[in-house]
């Protein structure tokens, strides 16, 4: 049986909550919906980085190689907060500049836009790193046998590479998903309305920090549990016709 | 050596030490030779590292019993320690440490014998959440990895102390725990460097870390990019420590490599 207290206390904590505008559940909402286009976008552009930066690393020229080695070791050594600033400043700045000497007016570019750019070249770096893995993993004889065949390396990355190569590339994949899911935090830190600074907003009018803390927390395991749960029947799908390792 | 010095490579070299020498000369470097600021960038850097060793160590000791208990205890021990794991692992630090900082921070001062304790003078300030929230996350984090590195150690070990006769404790700390340590002390060297660049979160808590320090000097003087810059920098450095630290630590084992 709850107390009389419990009951109130579960009752505001219902009240704040709430989706209309009393309650606060709708800014965590839309900072939940800020969080999750940030995360896919980012992701999405560090895939695009990544793939193009993988193939470089193993396949480019000797100067395409160092160039994307030295992005790959800055990035995962600095702090991703780090990274946020310069890049946030950098990014804004330079635009601007261009657009100013071309004659154009000043934008101001969309936070989520922004967002996405700066956490997308972050991911970039680890990208490349867990999809260089991933190619290199492809037994050679399988890229030998279609080279042999003729086969132009564009059709060879698109018919062999990239399908092999799912399969080991996935679990690293699926750690730096979940990276950048959390990453979106971090834009809190300049000011993005996202999940986190949603939260802290709302718990910094109504004083009621276990009640919207735990909330968005259990948002954020939501995501992560339903991203390995999807995942894991990506990875049993990749991995179809392949023998277990377990050996079951 | 001479693999490196290829000519593509010594004109990247050149174009490279031209980008620092023009950051050096053009940019505006005044403001380092301020000796208020020097102060704050060397007690900015102390802390970071401070607080990477403190956490590091606390976070390991903690990790080992959550490690255990998922990977040899009964469910009422190992469903919470997997739990935990997987909230710690599934929310971002940032909340975490604010939840810490905020959250305990307004409950404490409304609890009378928190308020009368001895502890008090210093959960008033804000290092003592930023170690328990860096600290929790580094368990959390090698709670996992030692879970695996217990289960890793071969079972024939195990069975052998056993059918010595050995106490369970005796062979948790002669046999198992040494094989586990062994197995993750290859992947702590990347720990602590996810731990380093996790540090810059708690000077959002008020700590003056290197970060928080950037942060003031550009406040103060307007100066953007070249705080930013000498931050850059300063994490590289610090990275590179921690590489040659770990490199170093395993070079000192003697490894079998097949």
């Amino acid at each position: 049986m709850m107390s009389g207290v419990e009951a109130i206390a579960a009752a505001s904590a219902l009240d704040l909550l709430a989706l209309s505008p009393p309650g606060w559940g709708a800014t965590l909402l839309a900072g939940l919906g800020n969080s999750v286009i940030i995360a896919l976008g980012a992701y999405g552009l560090g895939f695009a980085i990544g793939l193009c930066g993988a193939f470089g690393k193993l396949y480019g020229g000797p100067i395409t190689k160092d160039l994307l080695a030295v992005y790959t070791t800055i990035v995962r050594a600095v702090p991703e907060l780090v990274l946020i600033l310069i890049l946030f400043y950098a990014f804004t700045g330079l635009l601007n500049q261009a657009l100013l000497s071309w004659g154009m007016e000043r934008v101001q570019i969309s936070p989520i836009i922004t967002g996405i750019v700066v956490l997308g070249v972050v991911q970039g770096a680890y990208q490349t790193e867990v999809l260089r893995g991933g190619i290199l993993a492809v037994p050679a004889g399988q890229i030998e046998a279609a080279r042999a065949m003729g086969m132009p390396s564009v059709t060879l990355a698109r018919r062999i590479t990239i399908p092999l190569m799912t399969a080991n590339a996935l679990p690293g994949m699926a750690n730096l998903w979940l990276n950048a899911t959390k990453d979106t935090a971090l834009l809190a830190v300049i000011g993005f309305s996202e999940l986190t600074k949603a939260t802290y907003q709302a718990s910094a009018t109504t004083k009621a920090f276990f009640v919207f803390y735990p909330a968005a927390m259990a948002l954020y395991l939501g995501i992560s549990l339903t991203s390995t749960f999807l995942i894991g029947r990506l990875e049993k799908w990749a991995r179809r016709g392949q023998r277990d390792v377990r050996g079951q | 050596m001479k693999d490196f010095f290829k000519p593509h490579r010594i004109v990247l070299i050149v174009l490279a030490a031209a980008l620092v020498a023009w950051c050096a000369l053009s940019l505006n470097w005044t403001w380092l030779a301020n000796p208020k600021y020097q102060l704050l960038i060397v007690q900015g850097i102390w802390r970071t590292i401070w607080i990477v060793v403190v956490t590091m160590v606390i976070g390991m000791v903690l990790a080992i019993p959550i490690g255990l208990a998922q990977a040899a205890g009964p469910w009422y021990v190992s469903a919470p320690a997997r739990v935990f794991c997987t909230v710690i692992r599934g929310t971002p630090l940032l909340m975490q440490i604010w939840l810490l900082y905020y959250g305990l921070g307004s409950l404490f001062p409304s609890i009378p014998w928190i308020k009368q304790s001895d502890l008090w003078p210093y959960l008033r300030q804000a290092w003592p959440y930023a170690v328990v929230a860096l600290s929790l996350s580094v368990a959390g984090y090698e709670g996992e990895v030692m879970r695996g590195a217990f289960k890793g150690v071969p079972h024939g070990q195990l069975e052998a102390a056993k059918a010595m006769g050995m106490p369970p404790f005796t062979l948790l700390r002669r046999i198992w725990l040494p094989q586990a340590l062994q197995r993750v002390l290859p992947t702590l060297g990347g720990e602590t460097v996810s731990q380093l660049k996790s540090t810059p979160l708690v000077s959002t808590i008020t700590i003056m870390e290197i970060y928080a320090v950037t942060g003031r000097i550009r406040q103060d003087t307007f100066i953007i990019y070249e705080p930013l810059l000498l931050l850059a920098v300063v994490y590289m450095g610090l990275t590179g420590l921690i590489v040659l630290l770990f490199r170093w630590l395993e070079g000192r084992r003697p490894t079998r490599t097949a």
